[in-house]
């Protein structure tokens, strides 16, 4: 039996769109899945060392429950952000959801490949040392010499 | 059901225990069956779906107050 294949695209950096990359990637890993994840744009975020900045905003984001109804007027106070980041941490947990870190850890042990995109690492001036080792960096076409052959490939 | 080894994920969510079910296993020796013990709903079908993918067997499984229980053996 051939090894299947899965690659995801990750573009996006706030702790509800963090999640979804991740959880995939390790279950498909656990599955026997050869996996990568493709981090660009906002996406790299997920790669830093310190997933502190990862938050999630109720702003200009309708679907979010939240425990009373919220005015956007409020939405928009200082604090709200870290506020509704840390509830959402306390969710997580209580649920016995794991956090990223540990996603991300439990990608890793899989040998899941983390590759991230140069150009947009060069546009928003990373500086590769923030990010975790077992990177690697390339582009479009390096992403597609993979994804060319998935069984499944997802842009989140 | 006798088994080699158990896995505690009660408390745990998706996806953690399919993918630590997948360690578990990982120093286990074909034909060894592994009980897993999760509280995790979701765990039913994606127990099925795990067995279904790697070829590791499902020997038997059961559900008591909110437990679910899961004998897998190891391909």
């Amino acid at each position: 039996m051939t090894t299947k294949k899965m690659a995801i695209i990750a573009t996006k950096g706030t702790l509800d769109m963090a999640y979804p990359p991740f959880i995939l990637a390790s279950t498909a890993a656990a599955l026997g899945y050869d996996v990568q994840v493709f981090f660009t744009f906002y996406g790299l975020q997920l790669l830093r060392k310190d997933l502190s900045n990862v938050m999630i905003s109720p702003l200009a984001n309708p679907a979010m429950p939240m425990p009373v109804p919220m005015p956007v007027m409020v939405q928009m106070l200082p604090g709200m952000e870290s506020m509704a980041t840390m509830m959402m941490k306390q969710k997580l947990k209580k649920h016995g959801v794991a956090t990223l870190e540990e996603l991300r850890d439990l990608c890793l042990e899989a040998d899941v490949k983390f590759v991230a995109c140069q150009m947009t690492v060069d546009l928003f001036e990373f500086d590769k040392s923030e990010f975790i080792d077992n990177v690697e960096y390339g582009g479009a076409a390096t992403f597609m010499n993979f994804a060319g052959e998935t069984d499944i490939c997802l842009f989140v | 059901m006798n088994f080699d080894k158990e896995f505690n994920a009660r408390g745990m969510s998706c996806p953690l225990p399919i993918v630590k079910t997948k360690k578990a296993l990982v120093d286990m020796t074909s034909g060894q069956v592994l009980k897993v013990v999760s509280t995790d709903c979701g765990s039913v079908k994606d127990m099925a779906a795990f067995a279904e993918q790697t070829g590791n067997q499902l020997l038997a499984q059961e559900e008591a107050n909110g437990e679910y229980t899961f004998y897998m053996q190891k391909k």
